[in-house]
C-alpha cells in the first residue's frame, strides 16, 4: 500500500514539472521577439493527428515560400522570420494557437488552416483581433471573411467548372458521395441546383462519416443506380477504402468516372494509382501545369524533399506567401487596414499562371483545370476556363443559384 | 431486391473484416481484462509491414507478409506487456490511459518514419477480379479475408483446445488463482497471450491494406468496432467473438443499405446498447466458479 501510494505520487509530482517544461519553451521563443530585423509570421497547420496527412506539405510549401521572400531581400528591408504552430487537427486548439500567434508573437500575418472547421473556429479570433489570416485551400464558399485572404478555389472556381465538364461531357444521371460535414453537404446543396437548372438528374445522395472504411453497401448502392457520373466529395482517408472497394467491384473510369475535389497528386500516392487512374479531379493547379513559375516551383520544391509531388492546396500555401509579401511591399508597412487596402488588385504570375486579388470579397481569380489521373500518378489537365474566373463566394452571378444563399 | 440479395455477402465480409480486428483483442481483453487502446496501432503496425516489405521484395511479399507481420505486431505487444502493462494490472483504468497514451506515441512515431500520407500497398495480381453472385460482385479481396478470418479462428480454436499452452491459456482465462496454485505461471502465459493477440493485429492489418487506407491514422478507425465486438460477444470467448462480428457484419450491411452510412452506425450503436441491457455480460459468459 505504501508503495502504491508513493508511486501515485510521483506521477502526480511529475505532471507539473512536465506543464511547466513546456511553458518554458514557449517562453524562450517569446522572448526572442524583442528583435527589430524580422517581420514574424505565423504558420499554423496540423502537424499531428488526422489531418497531418494534408497540411504537413502546404506547411513546407509556405515555408519554401517565405524563404524566396527572404532570398529575394526580405519585405520593408527585414527578413521575414517564421513561427510555427501546430494545430493537432483539433479545431479549439486552432483558435488557442491563432491567439497565440497574434498576441503573443505578434505576427503581421498567419498562413494556416485547411479544414473549415479550423477556419470557422479561427475566424471570431481574427476578426475580434483584426488580425490577418491567409487560407490556402479550396472551400464551400459562403463566406468573406474581411480578415480572411482565400487562396485556395471557392465553389464557381472548382465544383461549378467540374459540372460543366461533365455536362460538357454528356453526363446526364449523377451520384453523389460525400464526407458527412459542412463541406461536401454546402457543395451538393450547390450541385443539386446546378442539375435542376440543367437538366441533370440526381439518382442519389450518400454521405459517410469522417474515416469511414467500409464501402461496400456504398458502391452496391451506386452501382445499382447506374450513373453516368458520380460526384465525390469525400475527404481524407475514406477516399482510399473509397475507391479501392469500387475497382474490386469492377467499376472502371470508363463507364462511370468518378469527379473529385479533394484528391490531389499527394492522395493518389495513397490511393494506389491503379484504383483511380482514368478518374477525372477538378482543381486549379496540377504538376504538370505548364507555365515557367510552375517549372521553378516544382524543382525547388523537389530539390528539397526529394522524390514529392505539388498540388493544388500546397500552390495555394506558396501563393498566399507570395500575395502577402507584394501587398506588404506595396502597403509600406505591415499594419493590417493598410495592407488589406494594398492587396486589393495585387497580381502576381504565380505557378497556375495570372493570379488576381479581387479587393471586395478577398478571394483571387483562377483558372479552373479539369485533370484525369495518369498511371504515372500525376494530372494531366483535359480542359480548362482558359481564362482567371473571378470568385463568386455566394454565386450571386448563377440564377439558378439564387434560392442557396 | 437483386440488390437486397448482394447485402447478403457484403454483411460476411463486414463480419470477417470486425472479426479479424477483434479477434486479438478478446484474448487481451478477456484474460488479462487490460483494455488495450494500442491495439489499433498493432493493426497499423501490420499494414506498415506490408508496405514494407514490398518496398524491399515487390509484389510476392504478400505470402510473408502475414508472419511477418504477426511477429512483429507481436513483438511490440510482448514489449508493451512486459515493460509497462504489468506494473498496472488489476487497475483497468490506468491502463486504458497508459494505452492510449502509448497509441498516440505510436500514430506520431508512424508519422515521423512513413510522413504523414497514406503510402501504397499494391495488392498481388491474383486478387484482383471477383465471382459474381446474382446481380453483385463478390471481389476475390473480399473472400481473402473472410478465408483468412476463418482460418485465424481455426487456428486459435485448435490452439486453445488442443495444445498444452493453449490448455493453460485457458485455465489462467477461467481461474487466474487456481491455475496459479496448480503450478501454471500466470505471468509466463499472460506474455504469451498478449504476444498471440498482438500478432493477430497484426495479421488484421496486413488484410487491411487490401480495402482500406495504409496511414499513421488507421488504428482509430478500428478500435472502436473492435471493442463493439468483444463487448457484444462477451469477454475471452471465441464463438461470442465470431457470432458478434457476423451479426454486426449483417446489422451495419443491411441496416446501411435502407438508411445511410451515417445512420447505420447509430443503429449498430443502439441495438449494442439495448442487447447490453439485456446481457451485460455479453452473448456468452464464462462459467466459473472464482470468487472475483
Amino acid at each position: 500500500m505504501r508503495k502504491r501510494s508513493l508511486r501515485y505520487w510521483a506521477s502526480l509530482a511529475v505532471l507539473p514539472a512536465v506543464l511547466l517544461t513546456g511553458c518554458g519553451d514557449s517562453g524562450d521563443s517569446g522572448a526572442a521577439a524583442g528583435d527589430g530585423n524580422t517581420i514574424k509570421v505565423g504558420i499554423l497547420h496540423s502537424l499531428s493527428g488526422t489531418m497531418a496527412i494534408s497540411e504537413v506539405t502546404v506547411a513546407n510549401a509556405e515555408k519554401m515560400a517565405v524563404e524566396e521572400v527572404n532570398a529575394a531581400g526580405g519585405v520593408l528591408g527585414k527578413k521575414v522570420e517564421i513561427v510555427q504552430e501546430d494545430g493537432a487537427s483539433d479545431w479549439p486548439t486552432f483558435a488557442q494557437k491563432a491567439q497565440k500567434l497574434i498576441k503573443k508573437d505578434k505576427v503581421a500575418a498567419v498562413f494556416g488552416g485547411w479544414t473549415s472547421a479550423s477556419r470557422k473556429a479561427m475566424l471570431p479570433v481574427f476578426e475580434r483581433n483584426r488580425a490577418l489570416l491567409w487560407y490556402p485551400v479550396q472551400y464551400e464558399g459562403l463566406e468573406s471573411s474581411p480578415y480572411i485572404f482565400y487562396t485556395g478555389a471557392t465553389t464557381n472556381q472548382q465544383i461549378v467548372p467540374g459540372l460543366d465538364y461533365l455536362k460538357e461531357k454528356g453526363a446526364k444521371r449523377i451520384f453523389l458521395v460525400g464526407s458527412d460535414y459542412v463541406f461536401p453537404r454546402t457543395a451538393n446543396k450547390i450541385i443539386k441546383a446546378y442539375a435542376a437548372a440543367n437538366g441533370m438528374q440526381i439518382l442519389g445522395e450518400e454521405y459517410t462519416p469522417l474515416g469511414h472504411t467500409e464501402y461496400s453497401t456504398l458502391v452496391n448502392k451506386v452501382v445499382a443506380a447506374k450513373p453516368d457520373a458520380v460526384f465525390n466529395t469525400l475527404n481524407g482517408d475514406s477516399n482510399v477504402s473509397f475507391f479501392k472497394q469500387l475497382k474490386s467491384a469492377g467499376v472502371t473510369a470508363d463507364e462511370m468516372p468518378v469527379m473529385s475535389v479533394s484528391i490531389a497528386e499527394e492522395e493518389v500516392k495513397g490511393i494506389g494509382v491503379a484504383n483511380i487512374v482514368g478518374h477525372p479531379v477538378a482543381w486549379n493547379y496540377y504538376q504538370t501545369t505548364e507555365s515557367a513559375a510552375n517549372d521553378e516551383f516544382v524543382r525547388a520544391f523537389q530539390a528539397r524533399h526529394r522524390g514529392a509531388v505539388t498540388s493544388d492546396p500546397m500552390e495555394a500555401g506558396y501563393n498566399a506567401v507570395h500575395l502577402w509579401a507584394a501587398a506588404v511591399k506595396k502597403a509600406g508597412t505591415t499594419d493590417v487596414e493598410a495592407v488589406k487596402k494594398a492587396a486589393a488588385g495585387i497580381s502576381l504570375d504565380l505557378p497556375e499562371g495570372k493570379v488576381t486579388v479581387d479587393g471586395g470579397n478577398q478571394h483571387v481569380y483562377k483558372t479552373a483545370r479539369i485533370g484525369v489521373i495518369q498511371p504515372d500518378g500525376l494530372i494531366k489537365e483535359v480542359w480548362s476556363s482558359d481564362e482567371p474566373i473571378k470568385p463568386d463566394p455566394y454565386l450571386k452571378t448563377y440564377p439558378w443559384a439564387s434560392g442557396l444563399s | 431486391m437483386e440488390s437486397l440479395l448482394n447485402q447478403l455477402p457484403i454483411g460476411l465480409s463486414i463480419g470477417a473484416v470486425l472479426l479479424l480486428i477483434a479477434l486479438g483483442l478478446t484474448f487481451t481483453f478477456g484474460q488479462m481484462g487490460v483494455i488495450n487502446m494500442a491495439h489499433g496501432e498493432f493493426i497499423m503496425a501490420g499494414a506498415y509491414t506490408a508496405y514494407m516489405l514490398q518496398d524491399w521484395a515487390g509484389a510476392q511479399a504478400a505470402a510473408v507478409a502475414l508472419p511477418v507481420a504477426f511477429a512483429l505486431a507481436g513483438t511490440m505487444g510482448w514489449v508493451l506487456e512486459r515493460t509497462a502493462i504489468r506494473h498496472f494490472y488489476g487497475r483497468p483504468l490506468d491502463t486504458l490511459l497508459l494505452t492510449w497514451g502509448v497509441s498516440l506515441v505510436l500514430q506520431q512515431a508512424a508519422r515521423d518514419l512513413f510522413g504523414a500520407p497514406n503510402v501504397q500497398v499494391v495488392a498481388p495480381s491474383w486478387l484482383n477480379g471477383g465471382v459474381t453472385i446474382g446481380g453483385g460482385t463478390l471481389p476475390y479481396n473480399r473472400l481473402f479475408i473472410m478465408a483468412l478470418a476463418i482460418a485465424c479462428v481455426a487456428g486459435i480454436w485448435a490452439y486453445q483446445n488442443r495444445s498444452a499452452q493453449g490448455r493453460r491459456m485457458r485455465a489462467v482465462m477461467q481461474n487466474r488463482e487456481l491455475a496459479a496454485c496448480s503450478g501454471v505461471a500466470t505471468a509466463r502465459v499472460d506474455q504469451l497471450t498478449f504476444f498471440i493477440g498482438s500478432g493477430l493485429a497484426g495479421v488484421a492489418g496486413v488484410a487491411l491494406t487490401l480495402i482500406g487506407p495504409v496511414g499513421p491514422s488507421i488504428g482509430t478507425y478500428y478500435i472502436v468496432d473492435a471493442f463493439l465486438v468483444v463487448v457484444a460477444g462477451g469477454l475471452g470467448q471465441l464463438r461470442g467473438a465470431v457470432i458478434a462480428a457476423l451479426a454486426l457484419g449483417m446489422l451495419n450491411s443491411f441496416a446501411e443499405f435502407w438508411t445511410n452510412a451515417s445512420l447505420a452506425k447509430v443503429i449498430v450503436f443502439a441495438a449494442i446498447i439495448v442487447f447490453l441491457q439485456f446481457r451485460p455480460q455479453g452473448m456468452f459468459v464464462l462459467r466459473s466458479r472464482a470468487l472475483t
